[in-house]
């Protein structure tokens, strides 16, 4: 079992050396330039003069869109013990499932119903 | 000295690590070729034979590439996004079975581990756009994140039928016992097939590929969560996008098309979890040049109204299916 463990944390440490070995070369190997100018650092805003600061509010909804998202996270994870053991618990474990989603299905058409996940 | 365990990540995760990122490669010169073949363009030709050393030659001029830094940005978390995109689409690989029971590791916690570092990738390019300083930036991000977040749940749901007819999370037993029943995509007529469908569009969102690229629709947002990112560090969120593309691609035909195993009872091995894989790929790259882009709302209302509730009903059907319906034998016959 923990052998498993290593190699697998061994391919973890080897995926962070691929994705920074990259950074490495381009280190070495990019051009710097001599002069900068203030203009070279100021934000892309295609071509205009950046108007106010880029951190502005957000549309609250995407707030609501989050929220709906935890609760099917914190369902699915109650989903997975469930799966693996269908077989051994039989009929009484579906229908205990069944009940669970339908109570669930139920905030959901709430959301749906208050609009709380439409975009417009 | 160094203990075989260890040896033995090394090996098969550097063989896999540079064997996937080779095939990034290439899938990028495929999908510029295929592209213009569409487009009636020739797509690359000038760098090597038919264009096919492009790719090297765009790795190389990006290297050289100056190192950008906006004044405004968040300088550490805008440094650290890029390169952690590719460490955690990279990081899935450890579980995909590439042989008969080759995997860096058989974690017994392998589909979840899979579907765990894809929602880890909602937060590099969340602190792209959020370290950028940049507008364009900032919506791609939000986007990005609502969308992320969203195909996930679908996603979730679609990856426990495998489980539930398998009784297994280790992605190698998942494909065994496909090869000692039958392809859940092909059977039962159905809730294999459906689930396959929702999870491979829950994987196009989650690779933000087309129909689903909204964070970084061109049209409207110049280059999303990309927009301040210059060099090495750009092609690093594009190489981590096509290797996402891939690796959904690969576990995609783990789950659903039987992985390693052979169709009409040919030898299993690697290169029918090659073929497959390359096949969904060309599928996707297909649909990316055929489709239009969703609108955002368009894109909501799809994975919240209908995929949701959908995959749903196909985790209850998939769990009356195994309860009720007697276990087939080796769809090959054998």
């Amino acid at each position: 079992m923990s052998e498993v463990w290593t190699s697998t944390l061994v391919f973890l440490l080897l995926s962070a050396v691929v994705a920074a070995s990259l950074l490495w070369v381009s280190r070495a190997l990019r051009v710097r330039a001599k002069h900068s100018s203030e203009l070279k650092g100021a934000t892309y805003e295609c071509g205009e003069e950046p108007d106010g600061p880029a951190w502005v509010r957000f549309h609250p909804r995407y707030y609501v869109v989050a929220l709906v998202f935890v609760l099917f996270d914190v369902e699915a994870v109650f989903l997975f013990p469930w799966a693996l053991n269908i077989g051994r618990l039989g009929l009484f474990a579906i229908v205990e499932m069944a009940l669970f989603i339908a109570i669930l299905l139920f905030g959901w058409a709430y959301a749906i119903r208050k609009g709380a996940l439409e975009w417009q | 000295m160094i203990p075989p365990i260890v040896l033995h990540g090394l090996i098969y995760g550097g063989v896999a690590a540079i064997a996937l990122l080779t095939l990034t490669a290439w899938g990028i010169w495929f999908e510029r070729k295929f592209a213009g073949r569409m487009q009636s363009r020739l797509g690359p030709t000038m760098v090597g034979w038919a264009g096919l050393l492009q790719p090297l030659a765009d790795v190389l001029k990006l290297l050289q590439k100056e190192d950008l830094v906006p004044a405004q940005a968040d300088r550490t978390l805008y440094l650290l996004s890029p390169p952690l995109t590719v460490f955690f689409t990279l990081a899935t690989v450890a579980v995909i079975p590439f042989g008969v029971d080759v995997a860096v590791a058989n974690l017994p916690i392998g589909v979840p581990w899979i579907l765990a570092f894809s929602g880890l990738m909602v937060f590099p390019v969340w602190t792209a756009g959020w370290a950028s300083a940049n507008k364009y930036a900032l919506l791609g991000a939000m986007r990005a994140v609502a969308q992320g977040i969203s195909y996930e749940i679908p996603m979730l749901l679609t990856a426990l039928v495998p489980v539930i007819f398998a009784g297994s999370m280790n992605v190698n037993e998942i494909v065994r016992w496909q090869a000692e029943h039958h392809w859940i995509a092909l059977w039962p007529p159905g809730p294999g097939l459906f689930a396959f469908v929702i999870f491979f569009l829950s994987c196009l969102a989650e690779a933000n590929r087309i129909p689903f690229d909204i964070p970084e629709a061109e049209s409207e947002l110049v280059a999303g969560v990309t927009t301040e990112y210059s060099g090495m560090r750009f092609g690093l969120f594009y190489l981590a996008e096509y290797l996402h593309t891939l690796v959904a691609s690969a576990v995609a035909s783990a789950l659903f098309f039987g992985g390693w195993n052979g169709i009409f009872g040919l030898p299993d091995g690697i290169h029918w979890m090659l073929a497959k894989t390359l096949t969904l790929f060309f599928l996707i790259t297909w649909i990316r040049w055929s489709l239009l882009r969703f609108r955002a709302d368009q894109l909501m209302r799809i994975c919240w109204t209908y995929l949701v509730p959908a995959s749903l009903a196909l985790v209850m059907i998939s769990a009356l299916w195994v309860h009720y319906a007697p276990q087939l034998g080796p769809m090959w016959g054998g």
